[in-house]
């Protein structure tokens, strides 16, 4: 691995950091989608920035939350067109994060929701939004109380651009977990 | 700066090197009023020839003819010089003539003058002062002038429109002419921005931005560029629309759960929900009176425009035909609601007649999106998708005059376009 693909890593798995700013601006996993918007808003990623990154992370950073071979690492759930079922295939998974909020009263969390391209955009903010609403009440049963969780709408925005094909849309409709405040 | 191509014909307008939209006529009114607009006598000229302005929004309105003056001898620069057998011989109705005279202080005078040539009298006869930097806004004034006295309607050249644009790298929001000229940006970011919302008074625009990874609403002075968080509540903050008085906002939160409506103060305080619902209530805009929200709601099962008292009570449907209506937005006039509909599989722009329910699709385009009507109620700006990419299109309200605005290089969306000037 690169140094600058190490950087900008580390960069993005910046998650709860010394500032309520650079924490939420690192803390959005839709970049793990798009490398363009990854490193925006984040700091510069200059070798001396890394360093601090570093420290910065131990501070903040679940080690259960970043394991590859766990279940928490895996932050999206997808959806059926128009829909906002959840399929049975993503209970584990949210399951396993609802678990993770109620041993870490202090982990914050933002659920994001997203659609695909076609149609109104402010609409599909709303339909994003309600994704994100029934993830969150799937969380809420489990116990998760609303103080730990926001959820948010990118609408169509983060979808793919210029590619009008089911292969797409099933991708774009989904809701991502990120974690503002890992622990 | 990008450079400029169009994806029809060219017809209307000589393009200078700082525009960013082009703007092509792909239809025109049935019967168009043939205009004789002679080149104004100027020294020094400055470029583009304040007659050439004043033609190309004459001809982009679809409603004139403007006619090539080259061939005729009588090349006029005050009421007086008009031989108007020439003009008669060119079939031209109406007739416009001009000089402009360079004032001490960098200043300039044009006096213009406009002739009936059927009747072989003089209509208007004006004259007004401007700076080098006033050129071409004065220009569109001219024409504002010229099209209200033959069509008998509000003129919408001088105005401004905005729209949003996107590259590989940003997001921009741009302020520019209604002829696509002087664009600005107001604002660029790495993340999306959408629903630009005109104050009633132009000074300000209210939109949504990304930047801090969720929508948050802003309030942008245009003069000054400085802005103000709106609205940054828990979840989401989108959809900012003006009352006409320009005192509160329309807008939609979500909170932990559904998109809803509320109204909020200009300076963010005084926040009143105004529906009530489980399910999605979205993309409010006011009446021309002030006294109703029109909005976009899920709550019959599929989404479709309702209105609503702006106090707050109890929402009534306004649309019924087809399984997808939203984006409301009601003319100035209060007389039409033009949304977007997904019409026989493609999302097009339609209007239907508040007083009578009639409802009439203007748009044969297939991925339309953000209508915005101009300040005469006579045209509808809308954004849409040609090749795969967002364009800018026009449709007057009858649907005779259609016209296309495009820019290389980026997605244009998200279009608004400003009340009338003052």
């Amino acid at each position: 691995m690169n140094k600058q693909l190490m950087a900008s890593l580390l960069v993005v798995l910046l998650l709860g950091a010394c500032s309520n700013k650079a924490a939420k601006d690192a803390s959005a996993p839709v970049a793990d989608k798009s490398p363009a918007m990854a490193d925006t808003g984040a700091p510069a990623a200059g070798g001396d920035t890394v360093a601090s990154v570093v420290a910065d992370d131990e501070s903040g950073k679940s080690a259960l939350l970043n394991d590859p071979s766990s279940i928490l690492y895996k932050r999206s759930i997808y959806f059926d067109y128009d829909s906002e079922t959840i399929n049975a295939e993503y209970r584990p998974l949210i399951e396993a994060h609802a678990k993770y909020l109620l041993a870490h009263p202090n982990a914050r969390m933002v659920l994001q929701g997203n659609t695909d391209e076609r149609g109104a955009r402010e609409y599909n903010l709303s339909l994003g939004q309600r994704r994100a609403v029934a993830v969150k009440r799937v969380m809420n049963v489990l116990g998760v109380q609303d103080t730990q969780i926001e959820t948010v709408s990118f609408g169509e925005e983060k979808a793919k651009l210029g590619c009008a094909a089911e292969s797409c849309y099933k991708d774009d409709r989904r809701v991502d977990i990120a974690y503002q405040v890992e622990k | 700066m990008f450079r400029l191509f169009s994806f029809f014909f060219l017809l209307c307008l000589s393009v200078g090197a700082r525009a960013e939209l082009t703007i092509d006529i792909v239809g025109g009114a049935a019967q168009q009023i043939p205009i004789a607009v002679v080149p104004f006598a100027q020294s020094p000229n400055p470029g583009d020839n304040m007659a050439a302005i004043i033609g190309a929004d004459l001809r982009r309105s679809g409603l004139f003819r403007v006619l090539e003056t080259r061939g005729v001898a009588n090349q006029p620069s005050d009421a007086a010089g008009v031989r108007y057998a020439e003009w008669s011989a060119l079939q031209a109705q109406a007739l416009t003539v001009g000089n402009i005279q360079t004032l001490p202080g960098n200043r300039l005078k044009v006096s213009f003058y406009l002739m009936d040539v059927l009747k072989q009298n003089q209509l208007v006869a004006m004259e007004f002062e401007f700076t080098p930097a006033q050129y071409r806004i004065t220009a569109h004034r001219i024409a504002d002038i010229i099209y209200e006295k033959l069509t008998g309607e509000k003129g919408v050249f001088a105005t401004k429109i905005s729209y949003v644009t996107r590259t590989a790298s940003n997001y921009t929001l741009q302020v520019a002419d209604a002829d696509g000229f002087n664009p600005q940006t107001m604002l660029t970011s790495k993340e999306p921005i959408i629903s630009p919302a005109w104050s009633p008074d132009g000074s300000k625009l209210a939109y949504v931005s990304f930047e801090k990874k969720k929508p948050v609403i802003y309030v942008q002075s245009l003069s000054s560029g400085q802005r103000y968080v709106l609205a940054n509540f828990k979840g989401n903050n989108s959809a900012p629309s003006w009352s006409p008085d320009g005192k509160r906002l329309a807008i939609v939160l979500s909170h932990s759960a559904n998109s809803q409506i509320y109204t909020i103060n200009a300076d963010g305080t005084g926040l009143q929900p105004i529906t009530r619902s489980s399910t999605i209530d979205t993309e409010p805009v006011w009446a021309p009176d002030g006294q109703t929200i029109y909005f976009t709601s899920d709550r019959g099962g599929s989404p479709q425009i309702y209105r609503v008292p702006a106090q707050g009570g109890n929402p009534q449907r306004v649309t019924f035909s087809g399984g997808y209506n939203v984006s409301p937005r009601v003319s100035p006039d209060g007389k039409l609601l033009a949304y977007i509909g997904l019409i026989e599989g493609r999302f097009r722009v339609a209007v239907q007649e508040l007083t009578s329910g009639q409802v009439r699709v203007l748009s044969d385009t297939a991925k339309d999106e953000s209508p915005s009507f101009a300040p005469n109620s006579r045209i509808i700006l809308y954004a849409t998708s040609v090749g795969g990419r967002g364009t800018l299109a026009a449709v007057s309200a009858d649907g005779s005059v259609k016209q296309r605005l495009s820019e290389s290089g980026s997605n244009v969306r998200e279009p608004a376009w400003g009340p009338a000037s003052k």
